[in-house]
């Protein structure tokens, strides 16, 4: 077969084409992946509910609420056991990182106590930072069970009460404005 | 041209990162592990294969002047494709190499096989030629991955074999320089003596 010329009529007709095959295979495959995008991030977002706070039988993806912090928004999923509340689980963030931004998600108690905590997101440095991660090292266990009431979220370094991870103290003061975020805004309104 | 020399010129003669240099930023970037590195390659080898397929069917529709804008609509749907799967069925992978599928888009290799190769020859050749090229830069990555993990972290795949830290200088952003070099250099002796 010979070579198309390239008139204008062919040049047109052509990108038309192709744009159009494109655009068209691309809308079916989002419409074919988007359910499985979506459970997946819902999943996601179940695994770390579930790590952070004691075991619940409703769904606390469902009945999330927000609350407008420092520019941006904490979201906070309530975890019951029988209708009781037993923890919740707020979504927090900081942009203080040594990577910027970085995600976590803290399990409160009732009363305030910390129940666990886990990383969703981050771009710390590989092999320093990222020691935050509980896949990396058990350096956030020792947030566990303290209540931020009398337990100062700070490095030592800044007098506070939370040992830094070595060659990390961006990483860990961000950590802990994170977490303090999170706490503060658990205590002023953000318990339901 | 013999197939097999088609096939196999991607892994050494004409490896698109240690003899070509072409997409390094990819390279560079997602290699922090064996694991990303090799999760990239295939992601690439898809990507060209497909798009060396369409390419090698469509050349003669194509009129000249407008041959590159179409390969890259073409190229860019597959790289969409890829990322739409990637995030549906692979979210721990995509989690990783997320930041960088879109970039396959502006990977030379892909447009470069396209214009140099699929756009002159037949499907069969294309496709083969593709997946040579794709499965070339899947080893080099992976290669290069398993070198910084190594030095880096001290695991493989994941596996941890030495306690502590390892060398941080590899998984950062000089390590992928430091690493390549060594390869590109080790890579070259090999090509002369086979040469």
């Amino acid at each position: 077969m010979a070579k198309k010329e390239s008139n204008f009529k062919n040049m047109v007709l052509t990108l038309f084409m192709v744009t159009f095959i494109a655009s068209a295979a691309l809308g079916y495959i989002y419409e074919l992946t988007k359910g499985p995008i979506a459970a997946s991030k819902l999943a996601k977002q179940n695994n770390a509910i579930k790590q952070v706070v004691p075991e619940f039988d409703n769904e606390p993806g469902k009945e999330s609420y927000k609350m407008g912090v420092d520019g941006d928004t904490l979201e906070f999923f309530p975890a019951k056991n029988d209708g009781e509340l037993v923890g919740t689980a707020v979504s927090t963030f900081t942009n203080k990182g040594f990577g910027g931004n970085i995600k976590i998600m803290v399990g409160f108690l009732p009363d305030g106590t910390i129940h666990n905590i886990s990383v969703l997101e981050h771009k710390e440095t590989p092999g320093l930072g990222d020691k935050m991660q509980k896949s990396k090292s058990e350096w956030s266990v020792q947030f566990n069970g303290e209540n931020p009431a009398d337990y100062k979220l700070k490095v030592s370094k800044d007098g506070g009460d939370v040992d830094a991870i070595t060659a990390s103290t961006i990483t860990s003061r961000a950590f802990c404005d994170a977490v303090e975020r999170a706490y503060n805004a658990y205590m002023e309104g953000g318990k339901k | 041209m013999n197939q097999w020399k088609n096939f196999s010129k991607g892994f050494f003669k004409e490896n698109a990162v240690f003899v070509l240099f072409l997409g390094l930023c990819p390279t560079l970037g997602v290699t922090t592990s064996a694991i990303n590195g090799l999760g990239m390659g295939l992601a690439t080898t898809f990507v060209l294969v497909m798009s060396n397929l369409v390419v090698s069917i469509i050349k003669n529709q194509i009129p000249d002047k407008v041959r590159i804008p179409s390969f890259i609509v073409i190229i860019a749907s597959f790289v969409t494709i890829v990322e739409l799967v990637m995030q549906a069925y692979l979210p721990s992978l995509f989690e990783q190499l997320g930041l960088f599928i879109p970039l396959i888009v502006v990977n030379c290799v892909v447009l470069g096989r396209s214009e140099a190769f699929a756009s002159k020859n037949n499907v069969g050749s294309s496709i083969i030629d593709g997946l040579g090229m794709g499965l070339g830069f899947a080893m080099a990555l992976t290669i290069l991955g398993s070198v910084r993990e190594i030095l880096g972290s001290g695991s493989i795949f994941g596996f941890k074999f030495i306690e502590g830290d390892g060398m941080l200088v590899f998984v950062l952003a000089p390590g992928a320089f430091i690493a390549l070099g060594y390869l590109i250099v080790l890579i070259n002796k090999i090509n002369k003596k086979t040469a």
